[in-house]
């Protein structure tokens, strides 16, 4: 197979479980072999489902004054810039905080389900490809760091709690590197040919 | 390795961008038979369109640092910050590792980002042969790096949404702010569109010479 950062043409054995390949001209990382693939990156986007759905059903902080205490989901954020004018950036927090991450997970299922149970499904070659480019811009993990700054820039000021929805969040983001860690194309790719 | 080193392009061969496919070349259109992606040997205009997103970000850098990204109504005063001047703020009030995490994500990171893109596709265009593993390297940290930026946009829209405390502190996102969240984008998009397999071309082209 060829090195697509370097374009060079490797001979690739057929790797251990667990094992990972390397170019041995640039050392970019050509291919892995993680154990049980579709299994685990099923399960993950369903444990990445729900809390997903955790995450945007609550508030992540609350703050204030005891007679005046604010609570904010993300989506509440959103809807307080686009208020303010600020449209754009609204629109970008949106994509990059919800839609995206959001997506990922749904167009995740409809790849790995149907694969776990044998079935064929309609575009998923399709699917698969628009995943992998959704991929690089669902930022949960970026967006959890935000919540720790803004956390310790609020604290000095007036009473803030931490809500559920902030646990959610640092839980998705660690099934959602779980999952990215354990997802190899080349093995949904291969599965997806041998259905068809 | 004793086997010599040949290239998927010497061989006759186009990767797939999408899937990772060999797909041999005949003629000059192309879909990978696995995924229906379009085919090229190499992405087309990277050098071009890599520029010219860059310069992009580069003209939104000068906005998103010298605009508030934040403005604070508190008693009647309006008091706008900049990205620079939030991370000062938090040096002056001795949390240095809050105003460390902000400067690297916020200034050091961006300003990394757009020095690094250059720096590969100005070696990229001289055909430089030296370094190739290194600027290889260079690539995958500027790939690895990008997304971190957007910290700053996801602060400030917490911080809009709660602090609302009426008259004694209301606080709004700034100016600068939308241009940051373009800088961030821009840069991503300028990072996928550069093709990391150009640094190799010129190694190639001098060997067979």
């Amino acid at each position: 197979m060829a090195c697509h950062e370097c374009d060079l043409l490797n001979q690739v054995p057929a790797l251990a479980p667990g094992a990972t390949a390397r170019c041995i001209r640039c050392n970019n990382v050509l291919c892995r072999n993680p154990p049980n693939s579709i299994e685990r990156c099923l399960a993950l986007t369903l444990s990445s489902l729900f809390l997903f759905i955790v995450a945007n059903s609550f508030a992540f902080l609350k703050f204030g004054t005891p007679g005046n205490m604010r609570t904010t989901t993300l989506a509440t954020g959103v809807v307080s810039l686009w208020e303010e004018g600020q449209s754009l950036l609204a629109a970008l927090i949106m994509m990059v905080g919800i839609i995206m991450p959001g997506f990922l997970i749904v167009l995740g299922l409809y790849v790995l389900l149907p694969l776990y149970l044998g079935r064929k499904v309609p575009q998923a070659t399709d699917v698969v490809r628009l995943t992998l480019h959704v991929r690089e811009w669902a930022m949960v993990e970026v967006f959890v760091v935000g919540i720790l700054v803004a956390y310790v820039k609020l604290a000095a000021m007036a009473d803030l709690v931490p809500g559920v929805s902030a646990y959610a969040f640092a839980l998705l983001m660690i099934t959602q590197a779980w999952t990215n860690s354990s997802l190899e194309p080349r093995i949904v790719w291969r599965r997806l040919a041998a259905l068809s | 390795m004793s086997a010599p080193m040949l290239t998927a392009r010497e061989a006759g061969f186009a990767v797939c961008h999408d899937c990772g496919q060999l797909v041999r070349l005949a003629g000059d259109h192309h879909h990978c038979p696995r995924c229906h992606a379009a085919v090229h040997l190499r992405r087309p205009n990277s050098i071009a369109r890599s520029w010219a997103l860059l310069i992009a970000a580069a003209i939104c850098y000068i906005p998103a640092n010298v605009l508030p990204v934040t403005v604070v109504d508190a008693l009647g005063k309006t008091q706008g910050d900049t990205i620079m001047s939030g991370v000062l703020y938090f040096l002056h009030h001795g949390d240095w590792p809050l105003a460390l995490v902000i400067f690297t994500a916020s200034v050091a990171v961006p300003m990394a980002k757009i020095a690094m893109l250059m720096y590969l596709l100005v070696s990229s265009q001289r055909r430089s042969v030296s370094r190739s593993v290194d600027r290889t390297r260079v690539y995958r940290v500027v790939e690895l790096i990008g997304r971190w930026s957007m910290l700053d946009m996801f602060v400030v829209t917490i911080l809009v949404a709660l602090v609302q405390l009426g008259f004694f502190a209301t606080m709004h996102a700034g100016a600068g702010a939308p241009y940051f969240g373009a800088v961030v984008v821009l840069t991503m998009l300028a990072a996928q569109q550069f093709d990391p397999r150009l640094i190799w071309d010129a190694v190639e082209a001098r060997d067979d010479r």
